[in-house]
């Protein structure tokens, strides 16, 4: 009973052991949900997986089940960032263990439930548990946001490094509570329409809706909650791994009143499609992105010279292919921020292309050739999000020579090589045709492929290291029990 | 020195990866720059279902989209099958001949009287005049002018007309005293009366229709991929050893899911998109189900697009 209980608190007490759980969630997810896709679909793994697992697959529900599936790892990745955050920032124990709690309880309740629901039959019951748990989620989410009150006097810096007004009010801590307020307000205009549309049913999918001149105001409303959410989970990262790296100094001054600044425009812009301001809301969505993006363009510039700086530090005179090695020396380092821009050749520079090819491409493209890129694109920056929390994690573990080096340059390469390949596949009707283009999507296919599957092999072995390291009494959860993220924040 | 071997180190651990991403990239460019043989030999079947045939659809209600709201129609006649592209090629003979078409280099054009413009964002004038019906000098398109007739590239000749706009598509059935279907009509031809997602029913297999990596004797997944197959080819029987599902509509029509997409003759207000039904033989068995739609603007032309004509 107690080696029962030792490993329960570890893995729904300790920060390290709640994320182990998450990402568990996340992976076992992906792997078996993922061969219900190209290419296993091709390969006639799809009908094993569905007749092995006994699933109820209804031709008229494939949205409504696909909305679930989304919603269900999201959750995860959610709660993931939430730890990350009660684990990094100052805030009240009870706080802390409160908001762990209930988006734990939250998301797996999403995910055990809506998937039971969306896969397994309709059991309304697990719809209603699947609602709960995103109800919990949201609570949890207005009780982080009650934590991170930044107008708290406990929580002003004194620090001259850190950006603060005179009075020592933190704008980083304002940045984590701007994104985290829009984050819970930003979810309404998913749960309003959700509810509208009822049960999943009823609704669609909003890449089969993007060409249609007019739109009701519930179907706005949900395409800018896709778009605001996953941007929000991008920016909430982007914080989290500024504070891991512990991004201080004159551009952190710059970049925080930027992240705040361009948080809020960006959330007003995308609120506003649903309001009269329609017709402008992109301008107002472009005005916001430009200086959260910019503002991480300032941590990657910062973190940068940070690995060089500390890599070079015994040389009098580094040359440029020194430099170079300590920037790449610890890929867990280097990887979050390389890949923030890397994700600008995989969806902000094909937005912008594909916005100032306009004529080009969407006015003669078929729908469907659009739906892939919109679909495309998104899911890239899903993935990017996902391996700059599998590098953080990475370090959290202790990851040390060897192995650390492995694993890092195994996501960073095994993911960019898919996701470039992605994004050639999204735009391959610009310079090939759909009779001749068998060839490179094969090529293409390979390589995403690949990539992908690679790399969720490396996951799965991490994954088995710590399901066996659970079995030993010593083993490195004993340690990571006790540990908390704060304390381990770069020096 | 540690911290020179240390990088040396790395490099090396550097290098290795990079010739290992190397080698994959090259597999991957290779693989990818293997030209497509767009006139590989095709099988030849004669699959039995005329495609001068039409099929009567009765008036009355029916279920329609995938959340299947009511929907009526009055009577109508379609075809069976898609347009071939012999049928196509015939009309082409008989309007060039009358002066219904004309060549323009290397298109065929003709006269559409227009829509009206509301200046709606997106939206772009189709004005009367002459228009692109289809292409002549793509190595996609199985029709060929020699500057007095036109004729269909052989094996090709009972497979859809594809490689032809919504104009070529609107023009073909005006000519033939028709029309395209509007996308209820197309429906409730595909589906009938019990809200059923495919045409022959509630769930797909593969040889129950062309689509993407369906296996079927015309595609190759590593060369040319997908290929359009003869019309009323899934209709029970078995082509050299390829056994086909007969997956007819409640109407009897044929190809309504699968094998090329099809243009509906919606004009909608404040959009100049034109819609297609049915999933292609490039889709996944998703885009099959009947309510799936696909839009394109009306000048764009695609292996993977066809049509039929309702009267």
């Amino acid at each position: 009973m107690q080696f029962i209980k030792t490993r329960f608190n570890y893995l729904f007490g300790a920060t390290k052991g709640l994320i182990l759980v998450a990402i568990a969630m996340i992976g076992m997810v992906t792997a078996v949900w993922g061969m219900l896709s190209g290419p296993m679909a091709e390969m006639g793994v799809r009908e094993v997986v569905i007749k092995l697992l006994h699933m109820d697959i209804v031709q008229a529900e494939r949205e409504g089940r696909i909305i679930i599936l989304y919603h269900s790892i999201a959750m995860a990745v959610v709660a993931i960032e939430t730890y990350m955050i009660t684990g990094l920032l100052k805030m009240k124990p009870f706080f802390k263990t409160a908001i762990n709690v209930l988006i734990t309880v939250g998301y797996l309740l999403t995910m055990i439930f809506g998937m039971g629901f969306a896969y397994f039959g309709h059991n309304w019951a697990f719809h209603g548990l699947y609602i709960t748990g995103l109800s919990l989620i949201f609570f949890a989410g207005v009780l982080l946001c009650v934590a991170l009150w930044p107008w708290n006097k406990e929580y002003y810096v004194t620090d001259k490094e850190y950006a603060h007004t005179r009075s020592g009010f933190d704008l980083e801590r304002a940045a984590f509570f701007a994104t985290a307020v829009t984050t819970v307000l930003s979810a309404l205009f998913g749960a309003v329409p959700g509810s509208y549309y009822g049960h999943g049913f009823e609704t669609f999918l909003a890449e089969n809706v993007i060409r249609y001149p007019e739109k009701s105001v519930m179907e706005y409303s949900i395409i800018g909650h896709l778009h605001i959410m996953l941007a929000l989970i991008a920016v909430m990262i982007t914080l989290i791994i500024g504070r891991w790296l512990n991004f201080k100094g004159i551009l952190h001054k710059f970049a925080m009143p930027l992240m705040i600044l361009g948080t809020i425009v960006l959330n007003l812009g995308v609120w506003g499609v649903v309001t009269p301001l329609e017709p402008v809301a992109h301008m107002i969505i472009y005005v916001g992105a430009t200086p959260s993006m910019f503002a991480a363009l300032l941590l990657l510039i910062w973190s940068w010279n940070k690995l060089i700086k500390d890599g070079t530090a015994h040389l009098a005179k580094p040359t440029f292919l020194q430099k170079l090695g300590a920037l790449v020396r610890d890929p867990l380092k280097f990887g979050p921020t390389w890949q923030m821009l890397f994700m600008n050749f995989t969806t902000s520079g094909i937005g912008i292309f594909m916005a100032v090819k306009l004529e080009e491409i969407f006015r003669v493209w078929p729908a469907r050739e659009e739906r892939i890129e919109l679909t495309g694109h998104w899911h890239a920056l899903s993935a990017i999000i996902a391996t700059i929390i599998l590098f953080y994690y990475g370090d959290m573990i202790g990851l040390k020579g060897k192995v650390r080096q492995l694993y890092g340059w195994a996501i960073l390469i095994l993911s960019d090589i898919a996701l470039a390949a992605v994004t050639v596949f999204e735009m391959k009707r610009l310079f090939i045709t759909e009779a001749e283009q068998q060839p490179l999507v094969n090529g293409l296919m390979y390589a995403i492929d690949f990539g992908l599957g690679m790399l969720l092999v490396l996951l799965a072995v991490v994954m088995v290291w710590r399901l066996t390291d659970l079995f030993k009494g010593k083993g490195r959860w004993s340690e990571e029990k006790d540990q908390e993220l704060s304390q381990e924040v770069m020096k | 020195m540690k911290f020179l071997s240390s990088t040396l180190l790395q490099a090396n651990r550097l290098l290795r990866w990079d010739c290992f991403v190397a080698a994959l990239l090259a597999m991957t460019l290779l693989a990818a720059c293997a030209p497509a043989d767009l006139n590989a030999p095709m099988p030849a079947f004669d699959t039995g279902v005329d495609p001068n045939a039409w099929a009567q659809v009765p008036a009355g209600e029916f279920e329609f989209g995938q959340h299947e709201e009511i929907q009526s129609t009055g009577a109508y006649e379609i075809m069976v099958t898609d347009v071939t592209t012999a049928q196509y090629a015939d009309f082409l003979n008989a309007a060039l001949a009358d002066g219904s078409i004309k060549m323009d280099g290397d298109k065929v054009v003709g006269y559409y009287p227009g829509d009206f413009f509301r200046g709606v964002k997106h939206e772009e004038e189709i004005k009367a005049g002459d228009w692109l019906f289809l292409p002549l000098n793509d190595p996609s398109q199985r029709i060929q002018f020699d500057g007095t007739r036109f004729t269909v590239q052989a094996g090709y000749e009972n497979h859809p007309m594809t490689m032809v706009t919504w104009f070529g598509a609107w023009g073909y059935c005006k000519y033939n005293g028709g029309r395209l279907p509007t996308e209820v009509e197309w429906e409730k031809a595909a589906r009938g009366t019990d809200g059923r997602p495919f045409p022959w029913g509630d769930d797909i297999q593969r040889n129950n229709a062309n689509f993407y990596s369906s296996r079927d004797p015309f595609e190759n997944m590593q060369t040319f991929g997908s290929r359009t197959s003869p019309v009323g080819f899934y209709n029970g029987r078995t082509y050299e050893g390829y056994v086909t599902l007969d997956s007819a509509s409640p109407y009897g029509l044929y190809d309504m899911a699968g094998n090329v997409w099809q243009w509906t003759g919606d004009v909608y207000e404040g959009m100049h998109y034109r819609f297609m039904r049915g999933g292609s033989k490039d889709t996944y068995d998703m885009d099959l189900r009947v309510w799936v739609r696909n839009n394109a603007t009306p000048t764009y032309f695609s292996p993977g697009v066809g049509f039929r004509c309702v009267r």
